[in-house]
Formats: C-alpha cells, sequence, structure tokens
C-alpha cells in the first residue's frame, strides 16, 4: 500500500531501479475490455459462411488444425481480427494524445480534419494513379500528413494552442469535404465506386501481406505512445506548469501530433477512413476508469474492443451481406457525439 | 556571485521591447519580492529567471553557467516555478497533482521510487494539504488549491522557489496564509522569489525588494531601503504617505486621500 491518499487505488510496484504507480481501477478497466476483446474475437474466427465450433477454432489457432479450417481461421479471418484489435487501438490512443493535448474531449483526428485528408489523398490516389492497394494507402498517409502540416502551421502562432488546433482543424476538414466531393464528381463511374467502397471504412479483404507492416508500425507507434504519457500528463498542466518542468513543451507538442496522426492515417491508408473510434473511445475510457487526464492503456482497449464489436456485428447484422465497420462506427459515434456537444453545451451554459 | 542572476537581458515580443538591458542578482536564500506597476515586465522577468522564455540578448546565469546549457530537467531539479496560470486536469485529485511535481525527477522505468513518495508526502504536509490528499482539485476553494498547486512546486524539491503572483484571487485571509507559507518556506532555507501586487504585502514578507518601471529595475534593496513616499509616486503615481508597520515594524504605505 502507499503511503499516499490518491483518492483512489493504487498498486506500487519496485524493483533494482525501477519503480512503477498503477492506477488498479484503470488496469482492471484495460483487463476486462481485454478478455472482452478475446471473446468477441473467438466468435468472429467462428463464425461466417463457414461455420465452426469453438473447439475447432482453438485448435486452429493452437497450429492443430490442417486443411479448410485451418486455412479459414488462420488466413482468411486471423488478419481481419488482429487488424481490428491493432487499429482499434491505435485510432483511440491516437484520440487519446488529441484529446490531451488541446485538452478538450473534441480534439480528435477525424473532428480536426485529419481523416478527411487522408481521405482526400487517396481519393487523389485513385482518380489519378489508378487505386491498386500500395497507391491508395500511400495517398492516404500523405494525405493525412500533410494535412496535420497545414493545420499545425495555420495555428501557430509563437507555439501552438490545443483549442486553436481545433478550429483550425475544422476549418481546413470542411474544406478538403468539398475538395472529395469535386473529386468525386469530375471522375469515371467506376472510379467512383472504387472511391465509395475505399471511403465507407472497411475491415473486410485485409490480407496478411497487406495488414502485417502496417501492423508492425502502428505497434512500434503504439510503444512510442505509452513512453511519451508521462509527457503528456506534464503538459496538462499548461504549457507554462510543463515547461518549468523540464518538458520542452513546443517539441513535444510537434512530435506528439506526428505520432497522432501517423497512427490514424496509417489505419486509414489500409481501411479508409473509420471515424469517431478516436473521438468515443479515449472518453469511454476515462469514465470507466475515472483517471484523470490521459489513460493511454484503458483507450487502447476499449478501442480494440470497439472496432472488434463493431466489425463483429458489420459482418453478421445482415448477414450475409456485410456492412462496412465504417459506416457502424459512424452510427454509434454519431449518437456518441451528439450527447457529448449535449453534455457540453449543458456545462457551458 | 548569487545562484540565479540575469545579465543584461533583453526580452521583447514582436518588436516590442518588454525587458530592456536588465540586469538583476537574487539573493541566496533570500525572500524577494519583484513589485511594480500593472505590464512593467514582472511576470516576464520571472519566466526568463526559469528558462520560460529566451532573452534576445543577454543571458541568465544559473549556479555560473548560462541557463540554456544546461538540460531541461537539471533545471527543473533546481528551480521550480509556480506559473500565473496553471491548469488542473478534470477530476484529479490532490495527490495526483502534487506528484506530477516529481516529473524531472522520474523515468521511463522509475515512476514512483521511494524518493517520490516522501517528497510528496513532505510536500502535501509543508503545506498542510495532508488531509485535502484523495480529494478533487475542482472541489477545494481557491485558497486550498493554491496550497495544492504550491505543494506541487514543493515536490520537485528545488532550492530556488519562484512564484508567479500567488495571492491573485485570493481573499485576504487566505493571501496572508500564502504569504506565511512562503515565509516559512524561505527560512526552512529555500531562496523564495515572489511576483506581488501588493506593496504592504511586499514590504512585510520579502527580505529584498525589486522594484520594476517599464521594463527596467528602479530601486533593489530591503524594504525600509526601498519604500518611500517618492519611489510609490514616481513609480505607481500614488501620492502616499509611508508609515512603520503597527504589526511588524515594516514600512507600510497610505494612499493619500485626493479630493
Amino acid at each position: 500500500m502507499s503511503g499516499v491518499d490518491f483518492g483512489h487505488r493504487v498498486a506500487i510496484i519496485r524493483g533494482r531501479g525501477m519503480s512503477l504507480r498503477i492506477h488498479r481501477r484503470a488496469v482492471l478497466v484495460s483487463l476486462l475490455f481485454a478478455v472482452a476483446t478475446v471473446a468477441v474475437s473467438l466468435v468472429t474466427l467462428a463464425t461466417g459462411d463457414f461455420e465452426l465450433g469453438l473447439d475447432r477454432v482453438i485448435g486452429a489457432l493452437l497450429g492443430r488444425e490442417t486443411g479448410i479450417v485451418h486455412l479459414v481461421v488462420m488466413e482468411w479471418r486471423m488478419p481481419r481480427v488482429v487488424a481490428a484489435i491493432v487499429f482499434g487501438a491505435a485510432l483511440a490512443v491516437s484520440g487519446a494524445i488529441f484529446q490531451s493535448i488541446t485538452r478538450n474531449p473534441l480534439g480528435s483526428p477525424d473532428v480536426m480534419g485529419f481523416s478527411t485528408g487522408a481521405y482526400t489523398g487517396a481519393l487523389v490516389a485513385i482518380v489519378f494513379g489508378g487505386g491498386s492497394f500500395v497507391v491508395t494507402a500511400t495517398g492516404s498517409l500523405v494525405g493525412g500528413l500533410l494535412t496535420a502540416a497545414l493545420v499545425y502551421l495555420f495555428a501557430y502562432r509563437r507555439g501552438v494552442q490545443g483549442f486553436r488546433l481545433i478550429i483550425v482543424g475544422i476549418g481546413i476538414g470542411a474544406m478538403l469535404e468539398s475538395v472529395n466531393s469535386w473529386l468525386i464528381l469530375r471522375s469515371k463511374l467506376e472510379v467512383v465506386r472504387t472511391a465509395a467502397i475505399w471511403g465507407a471504412g472497411s475491415l473486410g479483404g485485409v490480407r496478411w501481406e497487406q495488414v502485417l507492416p502496417a501492423i508492425i508500425v502502428v505497434v512500434a507507434l503504439l510503444c512510442f505512445g505509452i513512453a511519451a504519457a508521462r509527457r503528456l500528463s506534464a503538459m496538462e498542466l499548461g504549457d507554462d506548469a510543463a515547461s518549468a518542468l523540464g518538458v520542452n513543451v513546443n517539441r513535444s507538442r510537434l512530435l506528439l501530433v506526428l505520432l497522432g496522426v501517423s497512427l490514424t492515417a496509417l489505419v486509414t491508408a489500409v481501411t479508409g477512413p473509420i471515424v469517431f473510434l478516436a473521438l468515443a473511445a479515449p472518453q469511454i475510457a476515462r469514465r470507466l476508469s475515472r483517471s484523470s487526464g490521459v489513460a493511454l492503456l484503458p483507450s487502447a482497449a476499449i478501442g480494440a474492443f470497439l472496432l472488434a464489436a463493431c466489425d463483429l456485428v458489420g459482418q453478421r447484422l445482415f448477414a450475409p451481406l456485410a456492412i462496412p465497420v465504417g459506416i457502424i462506427t459512424v452510427t454509434v459515434g454519431g449518437a456518441y457525439l451528439v450527447w457529448l456537444l449535449v453534455h457540453e453545451i449543458r456545462r457551458t451554459v | 556571485m548569487s545562484a540565479l542572476t540575469a545579465e543584461a537581458i533583453t526580452v521583447g515580443y514582436d518588436s516590442r521591447v518588454v525587458l530592456g538591458d536588465l540586469t538583476v542578482e537574487i539573493p541566496d536564500g533570500g525572500f524577494t519580492a519583484i513589485i511594480g506597476p500593472n505590464a512593467c515586465g514582472k511576470s516576464t522577468l520571472l519566466r526568463a529567471l526559469s528558462r520560460l522564455i529566451v532573452p534576445t540578448s543577454g543571458r541568465v546565469i544559473l549556479d555560473g553557467r548560462s541557463i540554456r546549457d544546461y538540460p531541461a530537467t537539471v533545471v527543473a531539479r533546481r528551480l521550480g516555478l509556480l506559473p500565473q496560470t496553471s491548469i488542473a486536469p478534470d477530476g484529479i485529485t490532490v495527490a495526483e497533482l502534487v506528484a506530477r511535481g516529481r516529473f524531472p525527477h522520474q523515468g521511463l522505468l522509475r515512476q514512483w521510487s521511494a524518493a517520490d513518495e516522501k517528497a510528496v508526502a513532505e510536500a502535501m504536509a509543508a503545506t498542510s494539504v495532508t488531509e485535502l490528499s484523495g480529494l478533487r482539485v475542482d472541489e477545494l476553494s481557491g485558497g486550498q488549491r493554491q496550497r495544492v498547486w504550491i505543494a506541487m512546486v514543493l515536490a520537485q524539491q528545488t532550492e530556488l522557489l519562484l512564484l508567479d503572483e500567488p495571492t491573485t484571487f485570493l481573499d485576504i485571509a487566505h493571501q496572508v496564509d500564502v504569504m506565511e507559507l512562503c515565509r516559512e518556506l524561505n527560512e526552512s532555507g529555500r531562496t523564495v522569489v515572489v511576483v506581488l501586487h501588493d506593496l504592504n504585502q511586499a514590504a512585510r514578507y520579502a527580505t529584498h525588494l525589486v522594484v520594476m518601471d517599464r521594463g527596467t529595475i528602479v530601486a533593489t534593496g530591503t524594504p525600509a531601503e526601498v519604500i518611500t513616499e517618492q519611489l510609490v509616486r514616481e513609480v505607481f503615481g500614488l501620492p502616499c504617505l509611508v508609515i512603520q508597520d503597527p504589526e511588524s515594524g515594516t514600512p507600510m504605505i497610505v494612499p493619500r486621500v485626493r479630493r
């Protein structure tokens, strides 16, 4: 037990040269959602056109199955399940980083126009570059990063303030929205179809060779994110207090923006825009774990669960017709956004 | 030479000069109050001394070397600053906030050592907020909240303590509370520098005054040396009497009645 009363239960781990203070409730929430994610994933692995018993799924996971069962579980369904978990966590951590930097629950990459920018990049790639997977993904990545650079540049005035980032981001996002419409209107029908499929945001059809590189990079970025959490919690005290504590605020913020955008843009590059997850997951995490400020670990766990669950719902709801997961998250997240706006207005008025 | 000095520093925002060629020495172990009219550059000086802004010319010297030569966390272990505006994250508890002051002493793998725990407990005890430890900061009164912020800076365990207008927005009793706390901290061996608005409080608690006007220093010395009717009239444009504080014997300003 700790000698200091933090107002919530903490666990302290100390060893040679290392020490950790753990917010017990936050870890509990994370574990709970991790277990739920595994459960949802097992169901996803078992269901579909080719129904399997849980024993056979587990057998396939342990490498005891061969032939068609191995193929269905490990080659067809597994990439999708792993992608949902890793990408869900990535989007949620990206959202948590932006909400911490802007100190605002609306500060998320989709509200700030980065997802729209990634879509613009992908559209340009589809219209002018043919629309193969690699070209689209590259276009989306470049689009997301360029949009972030633009937002950062316009919001910069002797450093960057969180709220200005949001306002400038919303503005640039709205402009890019119209660029997207224009790009679609002037295109041929089959191009429009490709763009629409990509634009719905889907995990369908992802293969190991597509997602594996993205997953490796995303996991590396997530590790950076966890390492940056300390800085984030110092920066939540305001720029002056954080500088006084020894944080190089402007450099840290630039790096964190870059990290957050990269996470979102990478996911978008592979799946198309999956919006609202980055907005909702960190707030759900905060409320459930009752932690102050950023809660990266619970956010990641809840993000993974939400995307895995939404994807399962999308696959099963009108089976055999599959709905892209992006449409499910828009529906769920849209309702959340309305609630959030009403809540925020009540608080300020 | 003192541990903390500013050598001919000039600070400007967009072509407007805020501090012009200013030199000041902060006496070691003293209680320095920086006073002066609004917008004279008091806070800017404090921010420059604590490395928050970079002077366009001149330099701030910490322990004999330019403050820019040190890594940021090394400075943060020598010098603590309570800024004028800080933000308490939603729902944060007192102990969590105070614990964030340990940042410069921690690392990726060293996040809550026995030393951290001791420093946080001591900081809360010194500011009498141990009882509030588990409460949420947004539930506290203004006076309690200011003590918590001071505890956060104390948890940094720095010898130098810089506070930017710590009494603003507090009622009179809490102002006195905070000033008494600053005096205790000074008496326990820390060098304290405070930006203040209230001249009588500055004269009563500080051992050393720095008087500023329009970006330069116009007087330094003990309150008895510095606070005169002439100085207050010239710097603040206020006709006044200077009498002896009946409680502490320090100079006390009584503005004249205008008719």
